[in-house]
């Protein structure tokens, strides 16, 4: 769907984005991940042809990227807002205009989504008449209301109530599994964590990785488990060369351990071990989170497996 | 193209269906009209004044049986009894004087006029003019000369200025020209801030509601800018051609109706004046209309409507080019007093030449360049069209009022697709030369 190639953009006195380069498939949710500050709404603004990159170059389904591909993207801005003396209807309709369609199908389209939404009433409101959480309604459907294959959200979920977040976060699905691809981005990654297939990670105008979700947390694995065991007086120990135990929690009937198994070994080789002596309650694996990565990544500048993977 | 037109309609219509649009569109030429007419009300009103008697103590014995009755005063003589008279003045109501005419009056020319309250100029004028006339006629007399010669001898001198052009002579009035190149330097200079200010406002208010980036991912942020000024720029068009049409229409009937000369002289008679009385104030009447129309009739309209239209749209959009990047540089219409500054002052200077040097002398040197330079040309040209500018000066002009609104346009432009987008950022003139030159 997007493809991005070494993308500079030079401010005057800070680089926005230095080199990067990532791909956005079709019919995915793609999260663009980062820290305030890191350069994700400069991407956004050149994908959306606001500016225009120093160098490097964007594909949009293959083709480098055009004013004819404006009708086809969808733009949710971190700084959002409507005309506030405008009618509703009227500023649909109009902003529906400016990404291509004819009023005709604008006007239809828009009443669609009018009575999706259950805001039949509003066209001729005023914004200014409207409840915030009203507004937030009415600016989701103004991103979405000519049907685009690209949808791109910038902070979708702040400035949000919960109550909208969710009737949002369900129509953002619904129009994805009918083919529209959603880029998110944002700094709070847990709120897309489980949302996203694929991320990008970008910190300080420098891409530090991306990739598939699954495939990222899989090179991040430590393994490391979490098992939780009835107590019956039983104290275990780590075994040499098959698990240590990093942590223990006492919570009353119940042991919590945490332990990371030895190199080589897997986690049947210390079920065997474990089965006979305690009665395991739950077993569930310690995987990190894409916040957690982030963290480790900027913090360490430990060893990256998927960025040295590709040098 | 399709979406610059999309950005203009919205910009005008959601300006003309204001009502404030409809309000000021209709109110002004009726404002107009109504002074018009309170003007010509009040001139007509006097001539229906409330009839004053004076009571006459001629001591001199030089005007008993010479003054006039007229619509205005009745004259009475009475008894000279000054004191008695006095006392009767007091109990008197109304408007009732008493005129004491000394027995030197001849030679001191002093007369005195009692009454409770002072008399109205009307009524002291209409006097002393009567008292004038009876001792010139006694001049007349004693010098052996007649009066009706006198008065027959009345030369009048019309001197009427031509200018000789190309096309041959023709009738120029510098009153009328500078009347109207004043108004017109005073309703450009006005019109310019008036909808530059517009177009500066509309962007601090898409600005500081953040739908601005939400209409830029549509549309280049030159088209969002050029589409606001264009837009704008025609409701100040249509709001001055409705001006013109209404002013112009409702004064045409305004003037049928009230000034008709013929009119007044009927009026005149009913009153009870006598026919020379008429025939004065019927001349009087079509003297000063009758100048005015004569004056205005030398000034081409024609030429000051469409050259006022083409300087004023020309000068709205390179002015309005720069308050729309002062727009885009600030959040809120508060931090706009730094940047007004160097946008006011070509025009302020010119506005207030126009008043002293350019209409003195309409054709020198200074008058020329300022009517060059695209800054300034829109007052300076408008000022001088009035008294007769060369067409291919008023085409240069044309010429370079376009190249400067392409430049100013094209500098704004670039600062304005930077500026709209660093919200809650202070802006200094360091930091717009800055985003001037941003690449992309």
């Amino acid at each position: 769907m997007l493809e991005i190639k070494n993308i500079v953009k030079q401010y005057a006195n800070h680089r926005a984005l230095d080199d990067v380069s990532t791909r956005v498939e079709q019919g995915s949710i793609f999260g663009l991940l980062g820290p305030n500050g890191a350069g994700k709404t400069s991407l956004i603004r050149i994908i959306n042809q606001i500016t225009a990159p120093d160098s490097g170059e964007v594909f949009f389904d293959g083709q480098p990227l055009s004013p004819d591909h404006i009708g086809r993207i969808g733009y949710l801005p971190e700084e959002r807002g409507l005309y506030k003396k405008m009618e509703i209807g009227e500023q649909m309709l109009y902003l529906a205009q400016l990404k291509g369609l004819s009023k005709q199908e604008a006007t239809s389209r828009i009443k669609h989504w009018f009575e999706k939404m259950e805001m039949q009433s509003w066209w001729h409101k005023k914004v200014e008449d409207l409840s915030k959480g009203m507004q937030q309604k009415v600016q989701f459907v103004a991103t979405v209301v000519h049907q685009p294959d690209l949808i791109i959200l910038d902070e979708p979920f702040t400035g949000f109530d919960p109550v909208n977040v969710n009737i949002i976060k369900e129509e953002i699905l619904s129009l994805n599994r009918n083919g529209a691809t959603i880029i998110f981005s944002t700094h709070r990654m847990e709120s897309v964590e489980e949302l996203c297939d694929s991320i990008v990670l970008i910190n300080k105008s420098k891409k530090i990785l991306d990739g598939k979700v699954r495939e990222i947390k899989k090179a991040y694995r430590t393994n490391t488990y979490r098992v939780e065991h009835l107590s019956h007086d039983v104290q275990l120990a780590s075994v040499e060369g098959l698990f240590a135990i990093e942590s223990r929690e006492d919570k009353g009937e119940n042991t919590a351990l945490t332990i990371k198994i030895a190199a080589g070994r897997t986690i049947n080789d210390v079920l065997a071990h474990l089965l006979p002596i305690v009665q395991i309650h739950e077993l569930k694996e310690i995987i990190p989170s894409i916040h957690d990565i982030f963290v480790q990544q900027v913090t360490t500048k430990a060893s990256n497996p998927l960025i040295s993977e590709q040098e | 193209m399709n979406k610059i037109l999309l950005i203009i309609k919205r910009e005008y219509l959601s300006r003309v269906k204001k009502k404030s649009f409809l309000l000021v569109t209709f109110l002004v030429p009726l404002f107009l009209i109504g002074i018009y007419a309170l003007t010509i009300y009040l001139t007509a009103k006097s001539f229906e004044s409330n009839h004053a008697v004076v009571h006459l103590i001629d001591q001199s014995g030089l005007f008993a049986g010479k003054m006039n009755n007229n619509e205005q005063i009745t004259f009475l003589e009475v008894s000279d009894d000054i004191a008695k008279e006095k006392a009767r003045i007091l109990n008197e109501e109304g408007k009732t004087f008493l005129l004491i005419i000394p027995p030197d009056m001849a030679e001191s020319a002093q007369v005195e006029l009692f009454a409770k309250e002072t008399a109205s100029l009307g009524v002291q004028g209409d006097v002393s003019n009567q008292l004038e006339q009876v001792l010139r006629d006694i001049a007349y007399a004693e010098a052996g000369i007649d009066r009706a010669t006198v008065e027959s001898i009345n030369p009048e001198v019309h001197l009427s200025a031509k200018e000789i052009t190309e096309e041959g002579e023709k009738d120029s009035s510098a009153g009328a020209a500078m009347g109207i190149a004043m108004s017109l330097s005073i309703v450009v200079y006005i019109c310019l801030f008036l909808y530059g200010a517009q177009v500066m406002r509309g962007i601090i208010e898409e600005k500081s509601s953040r739908i601005v980036e939400v209409i830029i991912s549509s549309v280049k942020p030159f088209q969002l800018m050029m589409g606001k000024i264009i837009g704008i720029g025609l409701v100040g068009l249509t709001q001055f051609i409705l001006w013109i049409v209404l002013s112009s229409s409702l004064m045409g009937v305004a003037s049928v109706g009230m000034t008709d000369g013929q009119e007044i002289r009927k009026q005149l008679t009913e009153q009870g004046l006598s026919g020379d009385e008429v025939q004065e104030v019927a001349k009087s009447q079509d003297g000063m209309f009758g100048k005015v129309t004569r004056e205005l009739g030398k000034v081409d309209f024609q030429t000051i409507v469409i050259t006022f239209l083409l300087y004023f749209f020309g000068g709205y959009l390179l002015y309005s080019a720069l308050f729309a990047a002062v727009g885009s540089a600030v959040d809120s219409e508060t931090e706009t007093q730094q940047f007004m500054f160097p946008i006011t002052i070509p025009l302020l200077f010119t506005y207030i030449l126009s008043f002293g040097v350019l209409i003195n002398d309409p054709h020198g040197p200074l008058s020329f360049w300022l009517s060059m330079i695209p800054f300034t040309s829109p007052i300076a040209m408008l000022v001088r069209v009035p008294f007769g500018v060369p067409t291919w000066e008023i085409v240069l002009s044309l010429v370079l009022l376009v190249g400067g609104f392409i430049l100013t346009t094209w500098v704004a432009g670039r600062i304005y697709r930077v500026g709209i987008l660093m919200y809650g950022k202070k802006a200094s003139y360091k930091e717009l030369v800055k985003w001037f030159r941003y690449k992309g």
